[in-house]
C-alpha cells in the first residue's frame, strides 16, 4: 500500500475525531452542560481556551461533547447504508436479471432525490430526533453505495476464478459468501469511509435546522445554529463549532480518496 | 384535532373529522389526494388551511431565483477553475486549485453563509444579513440585493463540488483520441480544445447539472433557513417542524416531480449531444 501526506493527514484526522468521540466526557476541562451567567461571551484564555457562549457554557468542553453526537449519529446512518446497500448492490449482481433491475430502476430514482428531502419526510413522520436522523441518513446514503458496490460485484462476478468456482458447482450465495465479499472489503472501507464524511454533514445540516439531535445534548450543528442570533455580539463562537465540520468531513474524505488511490492497482494517480 | 382542544365537543370532533375526510380508510384518503394532486390541487394546509398550490407558486418567486443565480455562480467559477486545475495538474496553481476545491467542498454551507453575514452584513454592512422584502420583487433592487449572498454561498458551496468534476473532465479529454487526432493535424493543444473540446466538456456538464438540481434543492433548502428567506425550502422546513402533513406531502411532491422532469431532460440532452449514445 503506498503511502500519500494526504492519506496520513486523513487519517491523522479521522482518528482524532473518532477519538474526541469515543472517549469518555470527563477529560473535558469544564462540564459541557455548566451554564455560568455571569461569564457570557468570554474571550478566548487559559481558562477557556475557545471562549464561552451565551449561556457561559466552555466551547471547547461543547465542542468535545458535540462530537459524540455527531459521529454517533454519522456511524448509525453508515452502518445502515452499508447494511442495505451492500446486500441490495450484491443481490442486484448476484441476480441480474430480477434484482438487478429492479434495483437499477429504483436506484436511478433514488439518486435523483435530493437527499435532505428524503430526511425531512422520515422526520415528519416520526418527529425530530438522533434516531430518525440516523436512518433517514443512511436510507438517503444507501443508494449510491448499492450502484458502486452492483456495479464493482458485477465486475468480479465475470472474472475466471468465478467461473472456475462455477463450474465446480458452487452457487450463487455461496459465491456472493465466498468469493464476492472478501474481493469487494477494499472498495466497502474506501465507500464507508467517503459515506461517513457526507453522514457527518447529514447529521451537522439537520441538527441545524433543528430537525437533528434534540437540546440539550451538544452537537456542532446546533451550537451552529445558536451562535447565529448571537453574530453582532460575538461572532468567534460561530467560528469553533464550523471548524470542527469541516475538519470532520475534510478528514474522513481524505481517508476515503487516500485509500482509494492505495488501493486501486488499476488507478494511474495524477498529481493531486 | 388540536384545534379543539385536549376536551373538545365529541359532536365537533366528528363534524371536523368528517370535514377534512379524515373518518375515511388511509389509502381512500391517499388515493383522493393523488387523484387531486395529479390535476394540481394538492389540498389546503392543516394549520392554516390555505391552498398548498398556490402558497408553493408563492414561495417559488424567492425559491427559484435563488437556484438560478447560484447555478451561474457556481458555473462561472468552477469552469475555469476545473479546466485550469486539469490543463496544469502537475504545476503549482492546478495542485492549488484541486487542494482549495477539496477543502472548500468539506466546508458545510451554512458555515460559509455564516461567515458571509458577519463578514460583508454585520462588519462591512453592504449587504442585508437576510430576509427578503415583505413586497416582493416589487423594487427589483432591493429584492436582488438580499439575493446576493445567499447566492453567492450556495454558488461556491457548488462550485467547489463541480471544480473536481471538471478538472477530471479535462484530465480524461486531454488523454482521449479525438485530442491526439486534432494534434496531428497540427493544432496546438490549446488551440485545438477550443476548437473541438466544446462538445466533450458540455457533455459531462451538463449531465452533472442534471444531477446537482438536487443537491442545489437540498442547498436551497438549507440557505434559506440561514438567510431567513421565505422560499419554499425554509416553508418546507417549518412545515415538517409543525407536522402539517399535507403541506409537507404536497411540497415534496411536487420538489421531487421538478427534479425528476430536470434530470430527465439533462439525460435526454446528453444523449443528443453524444453521437455514441445517440441510438439513430
Amino acid at each position: 500500500m503506498r503511502q500519500s501526506p494526504l492519506l496520513v493527514a486523513g487519517s491523522v484526522l479521522a482518528a482524532v475525531c473518532s477519538a474526541t468521540a469515543l472517549l469518555p466526557t470527563s477529560w473535558l476541562p469544564h462540564d459541557p452542560l455548566a451554564i455560568d451567567p455571569q461569564g457570557r461571551f468570554a474571550d478566548p484564555s487559559w481558562r477557556h481556551p475557545f471562549g464561552t457562549d451565551a449561556l457561559g457554557r466552555d466551547v471547547l468542553s461543547l465542542i468535545g461533547a458535540g462530537a459524540r453526537a455527531t459521529l454517533g449519529t454519522a456511524i448509525g446512518a453508515v452502518a445502515i447504508a452499508m447494511g442495505v446497500g451492500v446486500l441490495l448492490g450484491i443481490a442486484a449482481a448476484t441476480w441480474p436479471r430480477t434484482a438487478g433491475t429492479a434495483v437499477r430502476q429504483a436506484g436511478a430514482i433514488a439518486l435523483a432525490l435530493p437527499s435532505l428531502l428524503v430526511a425531512l419526510v422520515l422526520v415528519a413522520a416520526t418527529g425530530p430526533g438522533a434516531i430518525t436522523a440516523a436512518v433517514a441518513i443512511g436510507a438517503a446514503l444507501s443508494a449510491g453505495i448499492a450502484r458502486v458496490t452492483s456495479d464493482e460485484a458485477r465486475r468480479i462476478l465475470a472474472s475466471d476464478f468465478v467461473t472456475a468456482a462455477r463450474t465446480s458447482g458452487a452457487g450463487r450465495v455461496h459465491i456472493a459468501v465466498r468469493h464476492l465479499l472478501p474481493n469487494l472489503r477494499a472498495s466497502l472501507l474506501v465507500q464507508a469511509s467517503g459515506a461517513f464524511a457526507v453522514a457527518i454533514l447529514g447529521e451537522s445540516t439537520l441538527s441545524y435546522l433543528g430537525l437533528g439531535t434534540r437540546p440539550p445534548t451538544p452537537s456542532w450543528g446546533r451550537m451552529l445554529a445558536e451562535s447565529q442570533q448571537y453574530l453582532v455580539v460575538d461572532p468567534i463562537v460561530a467560528v469553533w463549532p464550523g471548524a470542527a465540520i469541516a475538519l470532520a468531513i475534510l478528514g474522513f474524505s481524505l481517508l476515503g480518496d487516500g485509500l482509494r488511490d492505495a488501493t486501486d492497482p488499476a488507478l494511474e494517480t495524477r498529481a493531486p | 384535532m388540536a384545534r379543539l382542544g385536549t376536551d373538545g365537543d365529541p359532536a365537533a370532533l366528528a363534524a371536523l373529522r368528517r370535514t377534512y375526510g379524515l373518518d375515511r380508510p388511509l389509502a381512500v384518503q391517499y388515493l383522493d389526494w393523488l387523484w387531486h394532486a395529479v390535476r394540481g390541487d394538492f389540498g389546503v394546509s392543516m394549520l392554516s388551511g390555505a391552498d398548498v398550490g398556490a402558497e408553493i407558486a408563492e414561495k417559488s418567486a424567492v425559491t427559484l431565483p435563488l437556484i438560478l443565480a447560484s447555478s451561474l455562480i457556481a458555473l462561472a467559477i468552477a469552469v475555469p477553475l476545473g479546466a485550469l486545475a486539469g490543463l496544469r495538474a502537475r504545476r503549482w496553481d492546478g495542485a492549488l486549485v484541486s487542494a482549495v476545491s477539496q477543502v472548500g467542498a468539506a466546508i458545510p454551507p451554512f458555515w460559509i453563509g455564516l461567515v458571509l453575514i458577519t463578514a460583508v452584513a454585520v462588519q462591512w454592512r453592504a449587504l442585508p444579513a437576510g430576509g427578503f422584502p415583505v413586497d416582493g420583487w416589487a423594487d427589483p433592487v432591493v429584492a436582488l440585493r438580499s439575493l446576493v449572498l445567499p447566492s453567492l454561498t450556495l454558488g461556491a458551496a457548488q462550485a467547489a463540488i463541480l471544480v473536481r468534476f471538471v478538472r477530471s473532465t479535462t484530465v480524461e479529454a486531454l488523454g482521449s483520441g479525438w485530442l491526439r487526432t486534432a494534434r496531428a493535424t497540427g493544432l496546438g493543444r490549446a488551440e485545438a480544445l477550443r476548437a473541438h473540446g466544446a462538445r466533450a466538456i458540455a457533455i459531462p456538464v451538463v449531465s452533472v447539472l442534471g444531477v446537482q438540481v438536487s443537491t442545489l434543492v437540498t442547498g436551497s433548502i438549507v440557505i434559506e433557513q440561514v438567510f431567513a428567506l421565505p422560499g419554499i425550502g425554509a416553508m418546507l422546513v417549518r412545515d415538517v417542524g409543525l407536522r402539517d402533513h399535507i403541506k409537507v406531502q404536497g411540497t415534496v411532491a411536487i420538489i421531487v416531480a421538478v427534479v425528476l422532469l430536470v434530470s430527465a431532460a439533462a439525460e435526454a440532452a446528453v444523449v443528443r449531444l453524444d453521437a455514441r449514445r445517440s441510438t439513430a
